[in-house]
């Protein structure tokens, strides 16, 4: 009696169907917000905010494009924190290396995003896509060292071997954040310096414009919140399904030996 | 609208860009996860 009940346990655990995906409750909510987020964003960008008295209806661009920026360098600092405590901490746990390699990911894309937003941009104010203007172009070399990180998670070896490689890779291009942000002020540059992030903390900007950037903040960061939640749980089903290939293959060559 | 062409183009830039990036990694996701059981996936 007791082998039928082990049977039919070992039985429904192989006819369970497996749930396919990452979703859960808590993501499926937390991408409903962005949509909400990203509707709101489209209404009071494209709709409700007031044209620049000298950039006219091109201001409107910079609901794109500067939260797109923020959260492209958040990702890279996540990136970085998450890589230190891989780095630093005694369990070295893998979870850590993952949300690092998820959030360069969602990093990259947005500041992919970023570059061609200011190009836009850049062709409607100083009437070309392209100067190699110290921001513009410290922005693209941040842009290609991250492009950089992700090729090198992909090189071959063990996942202990290629979390401790694009760790260290991590921490040295953060410190390339900062550049970029200060580049305006460093060197003599066509982009504005910055509007709200300024150091004497005077914003000079319109209220339902600095409204619009607000929610353009909040949508694309729900937006990177869901990205990476997903990205990283797919980068540890691919680690976990990499591992099993592994096993098997040496479970068959023992069994040819 | 002045300039509408750039203005909607950079939204419809950003916003296409992160909807086919979504869909890869949710197309990625159901597949790699479907071949694992349901004991691999912690998030469940």
């Amino acid at each position: 009696m007791a082998s039928l009940t082990a049977d039919s346990t070992a039985e429904s655990a192989v006819q369970r169907p497996r749930r396919a995906g990452t979703s859960t409750r808590g993501t499926r909510l937390l991408g409903a917000a962005a949509i909400v987020g990203v509707a709101w964003l489209l209404a009071f960008g494209l709709g409700f905010s007031p044209a620049d008295r000298d950039q006219a209806e091109s201001v409107r661009i910079l609901y794109v494009h500067v939260p797109s920026a923020w959260l492209a360098y958040l990702a890279f600092v996540v990136t970085a924190i998450s890589s230190a405590i891989y780095l630093f901490s005694k369990r070295h746990s893998l979870g850590w290396d993952r949300l690092a390699g998820a959030s360069a990911e969602v990093g990259v894309l947005f500041m992919g995003i970023t570059l061609a937003t200011g190009m836009i941009w850049g062709r409607l104010t100083w009437g070309v896509f392209w100067e190699w203007d110290a921001r513009l172009t410290t922005t693209a070399f941040l842009f290609v060292t991250y492009v950089g990180y992700l090729a090198v998670r992909r090189l071959g070896g063990s996942h202990e071997q290629r979390a401790r490689r694009s760790a260290i890779l991590a921490l040295l291009a953060v410190l390339e954040i900062p550049l970029v942000h200060w580049s305006v002020r460093l060197w003599r540059s066509l982009h504005q310096e910055a509007t709200v992030l300024r150091p004497d903390g005077d914003v000079k900007m319109d209220g339902l414009m600095l409204f619009s950037l607000f929610v353009g903040i909040i949508a694309f960061t729900l937006l990177y919140a869901w990205l990476v939640i997903h990205r990283q749980r797919t980068l540890t089903a691919e680690d976990a399904l990499e591992t099993a290939g592994l096993d098997q293959a040496i479970a068959e060559r023992k069994a040819e030996l | 609208m002045e300039d509408a062409g750039f203005i909607i183009g950079s939204y419809v830039i950003t916003f296409g860009a992160i909807a086919i990036y979504a869909f890869a990694v949710l197309r990625r996701a159901r597949r790699t996860t479907s071949q694992l059981p349901d004991e691999a996936k912690p998030w469940l």
